[in-house]
């Protein structure tokens, strides 16, 4: 009874948190917009009963997920999220990864406080970092008045509101979840199989690439993971470091619902990107659980 | 952001405030209102808190998209919320709003039948809103770098800066920001053309498309409250923006002296007009508060500090004797009988053609 319980709790969790948002949104992507509060139709009216139900359900179409189909717009955004979560979660493990091995290879006592300097940042808000980026990256802002005056450039560089922006947003924001997971796993290697290498001829350089990447290869596939699957939704980066010629999806959500006010094609749009985003949680999860079988 | 800032100041003063006060009285009075960001002198609102003894929490936004999505959601918490004229006319339709008490806002003598007349076409009978502001949409240039990239001559009072692909091309180098309301930019591209920039007929409407097209890749970004500080900076040379926006960005400069010197146009082609209308929604939790803020706004004096601060015209005839040179005199702002004349208003569109609106707009600005 007790271990029911227990196994019932995060069921339950799943089912509030997860299942029941699922839902309401699904329903929403098969209903029509209406100018009415709220802006959809059909709702739900119980007071009818069984026939209110049963007109209730009768109403409902897929004609939102049709309408995707037929509008491109859509599909280059899915891409375009795709390539960009691609690109900065390379960009973020070619940063993170030395910081990280350079934190596991630091002295012991060290190590605490260069946690601390990775987690730092999370102390002011995201909004707050993200908004001081447009002071640093703007073409009269701290970047380019410095490029300027040490002679580099002479006409200001543009890079607020282009990809190179969102770019550099996406891998400072996310930096900590790459390096957190490779230090975890450098941190545990076996600094004799290193010895060993060596000891049988393998150069320092060999040695790393033999042994030190394969050992942490858990830990950059989690870092990873852990970047791409959150940038492909990412709207807040885009919206404020990238230009009109950044296409996100996240971004084209927030305007279905906010610009255009049209719900049932902005969940059509949510429900698809859901979808997209499963497999990835699924392979992160049947990494995850390998990991834990061979750890066991 | 500025006020965004202050306000969350104003909290936190506030709720310091109501915690001293909790061991005396009752859970103190709230009025939430819901306004435009740069759009009110703060310290208006620490009089209306003083007087009437009412909490005032106060909000903002950018976008009447934004705005109408929430209203549309309902149970918004706010008592006081601010649309323009057509999509206040959206709203009243769909229920949102309650009508207004005449009994409990004696200020309302105050309003400038001028104004009146012309809102009247959103809200028959002002039954529902009474005006906060009105302006126009048009042209915010800093005059130094435009004339540096397009020459003494530069046709900063005209459609054709921002709309000739020519004049644009040169013009990105410096950067270009553009509204991100298709409400206003559609009907400016169906000016330029010299089409009814009212027209609700798709076959005239997808007309912009190629105008669009033409300009598009030398527009750096769509947004409706970024420019203010960007023009000031001088990040950006050329914005098409809100009137008042654009002059509290050479304000702004001016304060700074960092030698950006901004103008704002209405371009001589027209421009459109709009009213900002203040309105209660239908679910407010405490209408009583609302009408009292309202009546508050409606003060002459009350209402031309606002102005003096925001450098927006109103609909507030009693309030024309408190207003300040700058503004009262300024034909950007208080335009002359015969600059009215060449003004345009519109109205809202179906839900059907502003379906194929808000489509033609996220396609121009993702440009696909």
């Amino acid at each position: 009874m007790r271990r029911l319980v227990l196994i019932s709790v995060p069921y339950l969790w799943l089912l509030a948190l997860f299942l029941i948002p699922f839902l309401i949104v699904l329903k929403i992507s098969l209903s029509d917009t209406a100018l009415a509060i709220p802006p959809y139709l059909p709702t739900l009216d119980l007071s009818e009963g069984w026939v209110g139900i049963k007109a209730f359900f009768a109403e409902l179409d897929f004609e939102n997920f049709r309408f995707l189909t037929e509008d491109d717009l859509y599909w280059k955004a899915y891409l375009s999220s795709l390539q960009i979560a691609a690109i900065s979660t390379l960009l973020t493990l070619l940063v993170g990864y030395p910081i990280a091995y350079g934190m596991a290879m630091a002295p012991d006592q060290w190590r605490p406080t260069l946690m601390m300097l990775v987690i730092l940042p999370f102390w002011t808000s995201f909004l707050i970092r993200v908004y001081s980026w447009m002071g640093i990256l703007s073409s009269e802002g701290v970047l380019n008045q410095f490029l300027s005056w040490i002679g580099l450039i002479d006409q200001p560089l543009t890079i607020l509101n282009t990809n190179t922006a969102v770019y550099i947003g996406i891998v400072y924001t996310y930096l900590p979840f790459m390096i957190l997971p490779i230090y975890a796993t450098l941190e545990k290697l076996d600094g004799s199989l290193l010895e060993a290498a060596e000891d049988l001829g393998c150069s320092r350089l060999s040695a790393f690439w033999l042994v030190t990447i394969p050992l942490s290869k858990q830990g950059i596939i989690a870092g990873c993971f852990l970047v791409f699957i959150p940038v492909i939704g990412e709207f807040v980066i885009p919206s404020l470091l990238g230009g009109s010629g950044t296409l996100m999806i996240g971004k084209v959500l927030w305007e279905e619902f906010f610009n255009n006010r049209d719900w049932p094609v902005a969940s059509a749009v949510a429900v698809l990107l859901l979808l997209i985003l499963i497999i990835p949680i699924i392979l992160f999860q049947r990494n995850e659980q390998k990991q834990r079988e061979r750890e066991g | 952001m500025t006020n965004g800032r202050k306000h969350m100041m104003k909290r936190l003063t506030t709720m310091t405030a109501a915690c001293a006060l909790l061991a005396g009285a009752a859970a103190a009075e709230e009025v939430r209102v819901y306004n435009w960001s740069d759009y009110i002198d703060e310290e208006l609102l620490e009089k209306f808190e003083q007087e009437t003894g009412i909490d005032l929490i106060y909000d903002v936004f950018d976008s009447n998209e934004v705005l109408e999505t929430k209203m549309l959601a309902g149970g918004s918490g706010y008592d006081v919320v601010v649309p323009t004229g057509t999509f206040l006319q959206r709203q009243i339709v769909a229920g949102a709003f309650q009508k207004l008490d005449p009994s409990k806002l004696p200020n309302l003598e105050n309003m400038w039948d001028v104004v009146s007349q012309r809102t009247e076409q959103y809200d028959p009978d002002n039954a529902y809103s009474i005006n906060y502001m009105w302006g126009t949409t048009g042209l915010g240039v800093n005059v130094g770098k435009v004339q540096e990239v397009l020459g003494e001559d530069a046709p900063i009072d005209s459609w054709d800066l921002v709309f000739k692909p020519e004049n644009m091309e040169k013009l990105a180098a410096c950067g270009v920001h553009f509204l991100d309301a298709p409400a206003e930019m559609i009907p400016a591209a169906l000016k330029f053309i010299g089409e009814d920039p009212n027209s609700h007929d798709d076959d005239v409407i997808a007309k912009i498309e190629p105008v669009y097209a033409a300009v598009r890749p030398y527009i750096q970004k769509f947004h409706s409250s970024e420019y203010i500080n960007a023009l000031a900076n001088g990040d950006i040379c050329v914005a098409v923006g809100w009137s008042g926006d654009i002059l509290q960005a050479r304000d702004r400069a001016d304060e700074a002296e960092n030698g950006v010197e901004i103008v704002y146009n209405a371009p001589k082609e027209g421009a459109q007009m709009w009213f900002d209308q203040m309105a209660i929604p239908v679910d407010a939790p405490n209408p009583d508060g609302a009408h009292k803020f309202l009546n508050f706004i409606m003060d002459a004096q009350n209402m031309a500090a606002a102005s003096n601060y925001v450098y927006y015209a109103n609909g507030n005839k009693a309030s024309q004797e408190y207003l300040i040179e700058d503004v009262i005199g300024d034909p950007a702002i208080y335009p002359s009988e015969e600059a009215l004349n060449n003004l345009f208003t519109t109205t809202p569109y179906d839900a059907r053609t502003q379906r194929t609106v808000t489509r033609l707009w996220t396609k121009i600005k993702s440009g696909i």
